[in-house]
């Protein structure tokens, strides 16, 4: 398939495919629902007040615009200049609450009461538990059995934020699981509930909305590049569990000439290891077997145990504009370290992904500017590593 | 042009009676072709063969159970489809998949393994009507019924036009929610049931929700017939084996044949 580079990041066409990945495969019962999302999006997103609401919060509730911070020693030690967005300083710790604001605010507008979301490392449930607790909204999070017992924190945050945190039992009990919990949930609610999808998944309208909610992280991170290196940087980094803080920093580099890297886990490469199929509403890249039932993801970052990738990554693969490479969990956990000892900054496992995979690279990368997402702050992960490293007599 | 399954519907709906389509989990015991065969001699108008898929966001926790069972024990779609290409059954049989499971086998091959089974029909609960066109096709051209669901969440203009593309029947789901026994029956079932007769002639069958002969009388009487699937696959779980299957779907059959006396 040929596309134009500066066509990579245009809305999808009405059926919400880019090119041959996207679509609504959903149950009839949520049809209206998707289509009664897609107008209230495209009509609030048209309208100053709507957007001067969501520019506030994340102004003056979020902590936007977060900085761009130049590592210097981690730098040296690479032989590039790296350079991180720092989502992981946003309020709630991760990137996922720029979508957030957007979609609870919309969901408001839309006279909805209730929010379900699905969470895997628990930062997106967090970020739902807040704008429902700021909004006075009820709120419902479904987390995989394994993801609850290696993200505690992030389950007591939720529940001290006012949300009820539901256990998913079946499958690989991480967030695959957790998706079908949340989207059963709205096909049972659907008068009431929104679902506040966490990522660039999900059918259209999810896929291009959730990109359009985080465009701000890119814009602002094309800027301050312009601004501090007088041109756009030669890499641009992120890790990819479905691919929201991906899409968002790519958005803002998809018409500059900058390599734009997607880093998957090993154990999680949807675009590296998988095929076209459709679950959770699109047709996109996804690790299945040879009848296609969908294969678990394993990967030591809860944020990223996800098995497929948001279409517009699929498109993105397809068309050659971004590329997709994956590491293992014990270069995730050397990141981990490197960066928390050379920068005195704690990067999330997620992000840690697309920090391993520059560690790696740093041949073919020498002498070149390289930015990262640091998508979120490692506070979550701090006790999974802590127990890794005792576990190996290295803590 | 009707296919069997919308023939022997209308038979049923002509002859003055209420249908019964009943929901097998594909492969779920060894006993499965012994199950699909009592179904049918139960009376079941239309047996429907769900074939597993692992992520089933239609389906509540016991259909998934069944699924997950299945799939451990081996069951894949084609060994499915030639188990039921081996069985003589009186009755239209329609397969019940997800989209994947299609799609990965490649719809138009999937659709001709549907006809050289000799299944009729075929339900895809997450292809929406906006998503039909590629399948319908196929299946179309291969001689399959496409069913498709109407939701009580759909406007008049989405039912007629849900409808108008259905083949065999028009699945009308009884609630907002995923399959499974509930202990009453949803007002909205009536509901749906009513609305579709109003929009279609196509036989309007009422699911999702429907556990029990009586709930399955109080659906039927507003539509054509009911589908019922949690409380047969729960019973095809326990102990009981076939004959315990089919002494169920026995008690669904003459409460409607009761109910139209
Ligand atoms: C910090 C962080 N980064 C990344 C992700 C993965 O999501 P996405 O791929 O949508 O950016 C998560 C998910 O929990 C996360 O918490």
């Amino acid at each position: 398939m040929e596309l134009n580079e500066n066509e990579a990041l245009k809305a999808p066409d009405a059926s919400g495919r880019f090119g041959d990945f996207g679509g609504r495969f959903v149950p009839e019962t949520l049809m209206p629902a998707c289509l009664e999302l897609e107008e209230a999006f495209n009509e609030s997103w048209a309208d100053p007040s709507f957007r001067k609401e969501l520019d506030d919060l994340l102004a003056d509730y979020a902590g936007r615009p977060s900085p761009l911070t130049d590592c210097p020693n981690l730098s040296e030690l690479l032989g590039c200049r790296v350079l991180l967005k720092r989502e992981d300083l946003n309020h709630t710790g991760s990137h996922k609450i720029n979508n957030v604001l957007g979609q609870a605010l919309l969901a408001q507008r839309m006279g909805k009461t209730r929010l379900v979301a699905e969470t895997g490392a628990g930062q997106h449930g967090v970020a739902t538990a807040t704008a429902a607790a700021l909004l006075g909204m009820e709120c419902c999070v479904y987390m995989g059995e394994v993801d609850v017992e290696r993200q505690k924190l992030n389950v007591f945050r939720m529940r001290l934020l006012g949300a009820e945190v539901r256990t998913a039992l079946s499958g690989s009990r991480t967030l695959k699981d957790a998706i079908n919990e949340a989207m059963r949930d709205w096909v049972a609610t659907v008068e009431e509930s929104h679902y506040c999808l966490g990522s660039v998944m999900g059918p259209h309208p999810y896929p291009w909305m959730v990109r359009t909610f985080h465009e701000v992280l890119g814009s602002e991170a094309r800027s301050q590049c312009e601004e501090r290196l007088g041109t756009t940087p030669d890499v641009v980094v992120a890790c990819v569990g479905g691919g929201s803080n991906a899409i968002g920093i790519f958005s803002g580099f998809a018409d500059s000439p900058a390599e734009l890297v997607g880093v998957e886990p090993a154990g999680g490469a949807a675009v590296g290891r998988g095929v076209p199929g459709v679950v959770h509403g699109s047709r996109s890249f996804l690790m299945q077997d040879e009848f296609g039932q969908v294969l678990e993801a394993e990967s030591i970052s809860a944020g990223l145990d996800y098995p497929g990738v948001g279409p517009e990554h699929s498109f993105l693969a397809a068309s050659g504009r971004a590329r997709y490479e994956s590491v293992n969990d014990a270069e995730v956990v050397e990141a981990f370290q490197l960066l928390s000892r050379l920068e005195g900054i704690i990067p999330a496992l997620e992000p840690a992904h697309a920090l391993a995979w520059v560690s790696r690279e740093r041949a073919s990368l020498a002498g070149k500017t390289v930015l990262i997402n640091l998508s979120g702050r490692g506070d979550k992960d701090v006790d999974q590593i802590l127990q890794l490293l005792e576990k190996e007599g290295r803590a | 042009m009707s296919g069997t399954v919308e023939e022997a519907l209308r038979a049923r709906r002509e002859a003055g009676g209420k249908s019964l389509v009943i929901y097998v989990t594909g492969a779920l015991n060894d006993d499965f072709e012994t199950t699909v065969l009592a179904v049918a001699a139960a009376g079941a108008d239309v047996i429907e063969i769900g074939i597993p898929f692992s992520d089933p966001v239609m389906d509540g926790p016991v259909i998934q159970e069944a699924n997950e069972k299945a799939l451990k024990g081996g069951a894949t779609p084609a060994n499915i489809l030639s188990r039921l290409q081996r069985l003589e059954v009186e009755v239209p049989l329609v397969v019940m998949t997800y989209y994947n499971i299609a799609a990965h086998m490649g719809l138009e091959r999937f659709a001709q393994s549907l006809a050289k089974a000799g299944v009729a029909g075929c339900i895809l609960p997450d292809m929406p009507l906006e998503e039909t066109a590629d399948w319908a096709a196929v299946a179309d051209a291969a001689g399959v019924e496409t069913i498709l669901l109407a939701a009580p969440t759909g406007d008049d203009a989405r039912l007629t036009a849900v409808s108008e593309r259905s083949r065999g029947f028009i699945y009308g789901v009884g609630l907002l929610g995923v399959t499974g026994v509930r202990s009453e029956l949803a007002s909205s079932a009536t509901e749906i049931a009513r609305r579709l007769k109003s929009l279609t002639d196509l036989p309007v069958l009422i699911g999702v929700g429907i556990g029990t002969p009586e709930q399955a009388v109080e659906a039927a009487a507003a539509g054509d017939g009911v589908v019922v699937g949690t409380a047969v696959v729960a019973r095809m779980l326990s102990p009981e084996g076939p004959q315990g299957v089919a002494a169920l779907v026995k008690d669904f059959r003459e409460a409607l044949d009761a109910s139209c006396a």
